[in-house]
């Protein structure tokens, strides 16, 4: 039986840490992953899990403290945020070319430049194409869920990549919500144990990890990170179903919310999803054809999917929670455009970027957007993308 | 859904005054989001922390514009911030002073809803020989909010009390006594 609680987006990763008790934590604390070794530090004091937790100097040596213990054949985790995870950058494609099924908690911040702790996505974005897995959770119980199947997907013998479990910082990782959480026997049994086919502890099969990778290697070392990459897809459905059979929460690549019939739609990640949920139930009852799409699974990036998905849709907005600075939009803009050419080609699109550095969106927002998308449908001029929620200049 | 927004400064708790508050109401099986709104974090510096509580789950992830209900930790505030922003026709105003709400009316000639005053520094300090103005104030917003009677909250912090001072049981009668003055204590005037 599940039980009702409330709780942080941090205390419900902490709370999935203890359940699944992993064999190695290694982090450094940054704002606002903070709570979440600073919870596991408090477990493994009070005796509650059998984790060896490893505190160091840096982000850079928490990664590869995890690639260590993960290539010795044990499940490695650790949390961290923005310059954390840039400090990690190199580390991660690492960990992801190795092979290794770590997990990571991502709490979403503005990275640094100008300095700042609030929400946005520029730092897990900037590891987009690290080669990790990336999924991204709307609220605490997102959270909890996420990384309650993180392992399974990670450690299928199939993928084996690193995933990173992400959520938007102080805004469900400080908020407190109510949550669903589940026994912690069931969620052993969910996740079970984790027996490597190979690792560098087992003297009846010598192994490398990591050796240095000439041209003749390098490049088949990659395409085994693609068809990893590839084979995720099936594996995360596969998971999430067994997910819903066991626990009864449902989820997929996306979430669709009143799309049946929705000529209008708004395509968002992480915490704004249920704030712009609001706002079409509001445009629904006056008659707009409103509907969102809120994505989960970023990597691999479920481009025939969304095409699909976006087919009856006359326009639609693409939201990102980070300006990539490329010239060409944020980057889930540029990527849903590509994956729209050539198969919906009649949708108006419009990219906005919004939400950085934790500026606040609300539901006034969104009906603004859609407004916008009515406008564009009806010939009126809009930009191919837009930054909202600045301030005018005085 | 009832919307509050909590105005404090900086080390004075209006944050765990709101984390209170969704617990308690969380307890009556509301639907509950307690947040503050972080930023540099300095001490003194205004703070703004929010609640949401609901029959319905909530989804709405924003800070709150329209509140039903403001609650001035720091009565210091009335004069720095516009605490009265956006909050709703016949909303409810409490601010934690040793003042009379008809004096405390006075801040606000352009409003036609509830002002309430408490004096949660010296129901503290009576109460528990400190000032810890967070219990008495969290008593006060459970009785304006009604989301449940006094005999209910009483024994739900009573509970929650045993749990949180297992170690020094001694401070559990001064922290009843404090939610059991606020509660009768809150005066209010209509604006």
């Amino acid at each position: 039986m599940s039980k009702k609680d409330r709780m942080s987006g941090n205390q419900a990763i902490a709370l999935a840490i203890r359940q699944i008790d992993p064999d190695v934590i290694a982090a450094f604390p940054i704002t606002p992953s903070t709570e979440i070794p600073q919870y596991v530090s408090a477990f493994k004091a009070d005796g509650l899990i059998s984790t060896e937790f490893i505190t160091v100097e840096s982000e850079h040596s928490a990664m590869s403290a995890c690639i260590g213990a993960s290539a010795a054949g044990v499940r490695a985790m650790t949390a961290t945020s923005s310059a954390g995870m840039a400090l990690m950058y190199e580390m991660l494609y690492v960990a992801s070319s190795d092979r290794l099924p770590i997990v990571m908690a991502a709490v979403n911040r503005a990275l640094t430049g100008p300095i700042n702790i609030n929400a946005d996505h520029s730092d897990s974005m900037g590891a987009n194409n690290s080669g990790w897995i990336q999924i991204y959770s709307e609220d605490a119980q997102e959270a909890y869920d996420n990384m309650l199947m993180a392992h399974r997907i990670a450690e299928h013998e199939k993928v084996m990549l690193p995933v990173m479990i992400c959520q938007d910082g102080f805004i469900t990782s400080h908020g407190i919500e109510n949550i669903e959480v589940e026994e912690d026997s069931l969620v052993k049994n969910f996740v079970g144990e984790y027996h490597p086919k190979k690792h560098l502890l087992n003297p009846k099969e010598i192994i490398g990890v990591g050796p240095y990778s000439i041209s003749a290697y390098y490049y088949e070392m990659k395409m085994g990170q693609f068809h990893a990459m590839e084979n995720a897809r099936k594996v995360i459905l596969d998971v999430s179903a067994d997910f819903e059979k066991t626990f009864g929460r449902k989820y997929g690549f996306f979430e669709e919310y009143r799309m049946e019939d929705a000529e209008f739609a708004v395509l968002v990640m992480s915490s704004s999803a249920g704030t712009g949920k609001d706002a079409v139930d509001a445009l629904r009852e006056k008659g707009v054809k409103a509907g969102l799409v809120k994505l989960r699974v970023y990597r691999p990036f479920p481009a025939a999917e969304l095409a699909e998905a976006f087919k009856g849709v006359k326009a639609l907005a693409i939201m990102d929670k980070c300006d990539g600075l490329s010239g060409n939009g944020g980057p889930l803009g540029a990527e849903v455009r590509a994956a729209l050419y050539g198969k919906t080609d009649g949708i108006k699109t419009i990219n906005y970027v919004f939400g950085l550095g934790g500026r606040d969106i609300h539901v006034k927002d969104f009906f603004g957007i859609y407004d916008d998308l009515e406008a564009l449908v009806k010939g009126e001029s809009r930009p191919d993308c837009k930054h909202i929620g600045v301030r005018e200049k005085r | 859904m009832i919307e509050i927004r909590w105005h404090g400064r900086g080390g004075q708790g209006a944050k765990t005054a709101a984390l209170l508050l969704a617990d308690a109401a969380f307890e009556t099986g509301l639907y509950v989001q307690g947040f503050p709104e972080y930023g540099p974090e300095r001490m003194g510096a205004p703070i703004t922390a929010y609640n949401r509580l609901s029959e319905t789950p909530i989804r709405v992830h924003s800070n709150i514009y329209e509140p039903d209900m403001v609650v001035v930790v720091d009565e210091t505030l009335l004069k720095a911030v516009n605490v009265q922003s956006g909050l709703k026709e016949g909303g409810k105003i409490l601010v934690n002073t040793k003042q009379a709400a008809e004096k405390v009316a006075e801040s606000f000639p352009a409003f036609n809803g509830e002002i309430w005053a408490i004096d949660a520094v010296g129901i503290s300090k009576r109460n528990l020989g400190k000032s810890l103005p967070n219990t008495p104030l969290l008593s006060a917003v459970v009785r304006l909010t009604g989301i449940m009677d006094k005999e209910r909250f009483f024994s739900d912090m009573e509970h929650a009390f045993a749990e949180k001072f297992s170690a020094k049981p001694n401070v559990i009668s001064g922290n009843m006594q404090a939610l059991k003055e606020a509660w009768e204590s809150a005066l209010h005037v209509n604006g």
